[in-house]
């Protein structure tokens, strides 16, 4: 009785999602992203590429898609602009018709957009077909006068955003060989309702919903790899305890002992993750598996050992330890079990946080009072510092692409969240919300919106 | 002309002459029977002299005996009271007691769980307590300055709540009766950003259960 409902549920559930949105690749280019260099490697933010986005052409000329062909290329214009990657140029430098946009190649007459410093275009058109909006997209290199992406998508008018995020998650892919951060999401602390709870808000700081409900100190949001699954540490029975919980079903494991269980680690692509417990009386990193039973210990060193990161891999775990006296990041290697130390500068490197393109480690560091973001690389060579003058900056946390790193930041007053490239340009705050935030991490990006 | 002064004279010496011996004469009369009663009174009590004694020495031996079960209730009373007062001087003795226990906090240097001499007196009289008070179990809380990073410093509370512990058993405090839990820095006693509020803060705090 209760599985057909549940399969009842399913079918009605797979009907929504294939009926709300039919996406039709019309014309893919068969051009690779590594065939153009739009993108700076070294530092993409140096130098913003131009791009121009045009009000959308109204297809079907009905009165009812006016407001959209306005909006629309605001919210596109917003989204690729989060990235860091894009210069938006003024709409009224624009040398055209804005009221009837060419949106063909055909038609497009690129000198006028080369004139004003034009290299990328992206055009709109929208129509109504049979109770359904369809919007074409494309995307131009002005300066050869290409079509590099052409997308048409159909879907009830409510779906527009998710139309929009799709678009310029292929732009992205065209450019960077990564998807972007559209379908991510960020997990944060924040004091709103007087006890520390986690929230989660869209990738761009939208819709903050409050996630745990403890009723006391909750800390250390960490997403599987999967994003289907996050652990975390929660004062809800009156100790740090680690709790797993599963983001869509009812579901929550909590673990039993005595001492602190902090900072949880996720394994990439396992159900395994790793954690600070201190049931033995030393705070030491273990490795368990999602369901919290112990599979073995990863840290073996008196005094304190937390905040385990893996790399990419799994192969490589980076984490915090005060053997050496200061707390230092480390890096053990799984398979020969050998550890090398990866901080040598300043007496006080925690929160390290291992780059989703495995290059380099984010973490922060305390000198001469105040906390401040660097990234190294996994070698020890390179070590850049993001932050400066501005407050505290801890917790950093790469985005999924590896593209932007979230932080929160005392740059304002009480402690915000912010996000930066990877290379510390365009700094800017994410959410507006009462209290304080802290503690921000980025879900991977397979979390659908 | 002479003649009217004198008279003038004469009137002035005779006027209050009369007035004064008017006033005098008065006096006299009216104080004579009250000396009359006085006498009459005296008269007659004398006839009662003897009567009078025996009443009043069987008077004066009721009071004496009164007197004599006073003393000894008041000396009863005041034993009562020193008992009384001695035990809630005992019992306010054993209340500082507790509460310097509970108020009286072990202080850390930055990044450390090391225990200095002071915070070795502060649980020697800690231990003190505890073995005095075999029946109560505490629970250790181990706290930090707001600097360094949130994770770290719940490790670093674990290990200054541990270290307070391990001082303790060595002192033969019975394992029972402690318990630890480290806060971090997400509970500060002064939030203050400056040494005097970090110092007050790196501190292990002890709580009655």
């Amino acid at each position: 009785m209760e599985s057909a409902q549940y399969t009842k549920h399913l079918k009605i559930a797979l009907c929504a999602i294939i009926g709300c949105i039919v996406i039709l690749l019309v014309f893919q280019t068969g051009i690779k992203a590594d065939e153009y260099d739009y993108i700076d490697i070294s530092n993409p933010f140096l130098r913003k590429i131009p791009l121009a986005v045009p009000w959308f052409k109204n297809i079907s000329g009905g009165s009812d898609l006016d407001e959209l062909s306005v909006n629309l290329p605001d919210l596109l214009s917003e989204t690729l602009e989060f990235t860091g990657y894009f210069k938006m140029l003024d709409r009224r430098a624009f040398l055209m018709d804005s009221k009837n946009p060419d949106i063909l190649a055909t038609q497009i007459n690129f000198r006028n957009w080369t004139a004003i410093g034009t290299e990328l275009l992206i055009t709109g058109g929208l129509q109504m077909k049979d109770g359904l909006m369809e919007t074409e997209l494309r995307l131009f290199d002005t300066i050869k006068g290409t079509r590099i992406i052409g997308k048409r998508y159909k879907g009830r008018g409510d779906d527009t955003t998710r139309m929009i995020r799709r678009f310029c998650a292929e732009v992205m892919f065209h450019l960077t060989g990564h998807r972007g951060v559209f379908d991510s999401k960020i997990a944060f602390l924040s004091s709103l309702s007087g006890k520390k709870e986690i929230y989660i808000s869209e990738f761009n700081g939208n819709n903050p919903k409050q996630f745990s409900h403890h009723g006391n100190i909750t800390l250390f949001p960490a997403w599987s790899s999967d994003g289907k699954w996050m652990a975390y540490t929660s004062y809800a029975k009156g100790r740090p305890d680690l709790y797993i919980r599963n983001l869509n079903e009812n579901k929550m494991i909590t673990l039993d002992g005595k001492g602190i269980q902090i900072t949880p680690a996720w394994v990439p692509g396992k159900f395994e993750l790793a954690a600070t417990l201190s049931f033995s009386g030393d705070q030491e990193i273990y490795l368990l598996t999602g369901g919290g039973k112990i599979i073995k210990r990863l840290t073996n060193s008196r005094g304190i050992d937390v905040e385990p990161t893996w790399s990419p891999s799994g192969k490589q775990m980076a984490f915090v330890s005060k053997r050496s006296g200061t707390p230092q990041i480390y890096i053990k290697d799984m398979a020969s079990d050998r550890v090398r130390r990866l901080t040598f500068q300043g007496r006080y490197n925690t929160q390290p946080d291992w780059s989703p393109k495995g290059d380099k480690i984010v973490y922060s560091a305390m000198d001469g009072g105040s906390i401040d973001i660097y990234t190294i690389e996994v070698d020890g060579s390179n070590r850049v510092q993001l932050t400066e003058n501005q407050g505290d900056n801890e917790a950093p946390s790469w985005s999924p692409d590896g593209s932007l790193i979230a932080f929160n930041s005392t740059r304002e007053g009480r402690s915000k969240i912010y996000i930066m490239t990877a290379f510390g340009t365009d700094q800017r705050r994410l959410i507006s919300m009462p209290g304080e935030q802290t503690n921000p991490k980025w879900s991977p990006s397979v979390i659908s919106n | 002309m002479r003649k009217k002064l004198w008279i003038l004279i004469g009137l002035l010496v005779i006027v209050p002459g009369l007035l004064f011996t008017v006033s005098c004469a008065k006096k006299v009369v009216q104080s004579e029977p009250m000396v009359e009663d006085e006498i009459a009174a005296q008269d007659s009590a004398a006839d009662d002299q003897i009567a009078l004694a025996a009443q009043e020495k069987a008077a004066q031996e009721e009071a004496a005996r009164q007197w004599e079960m006073q003393a000894e209730e008041d000396l009863r009373q005041t034993q009562l009271a020193e008992q009384a007062a001695k035990e809630e001087e005992m019992e306010r003795a054993k209340m500082a007691a507790m509460q310097m226990f509970m108020n009286e906090d072990v202080y850390y240097d930055f990044d450390s769980s090391a225990l200095s001499d002071m915070a070795k007196n502060v649980l020697s009289r800690k231990a003190e307590w505890l073995r005095m008070n075999a029946d109560a179990s505490v629970i250790i809380e181990g706290h930090c300055d707001e600097r360094g990073t949130s994770a770290y410093n719940i490790a670093l509370g674990d290990r200054r709540a541990g270290s307070a512990k391990a001082f303790l058993l060595d002192l033969g405090i019975d394992a029972a009766q402690l318990s630890s839990i480290s806060y971090g820095e997400e509970r500060p006693v002064d939030t203050g950003m400056n040494e005097e509020s970090w110092a007050k803060n790196r501190r292990v705090h002890f709580v009655i259960e």
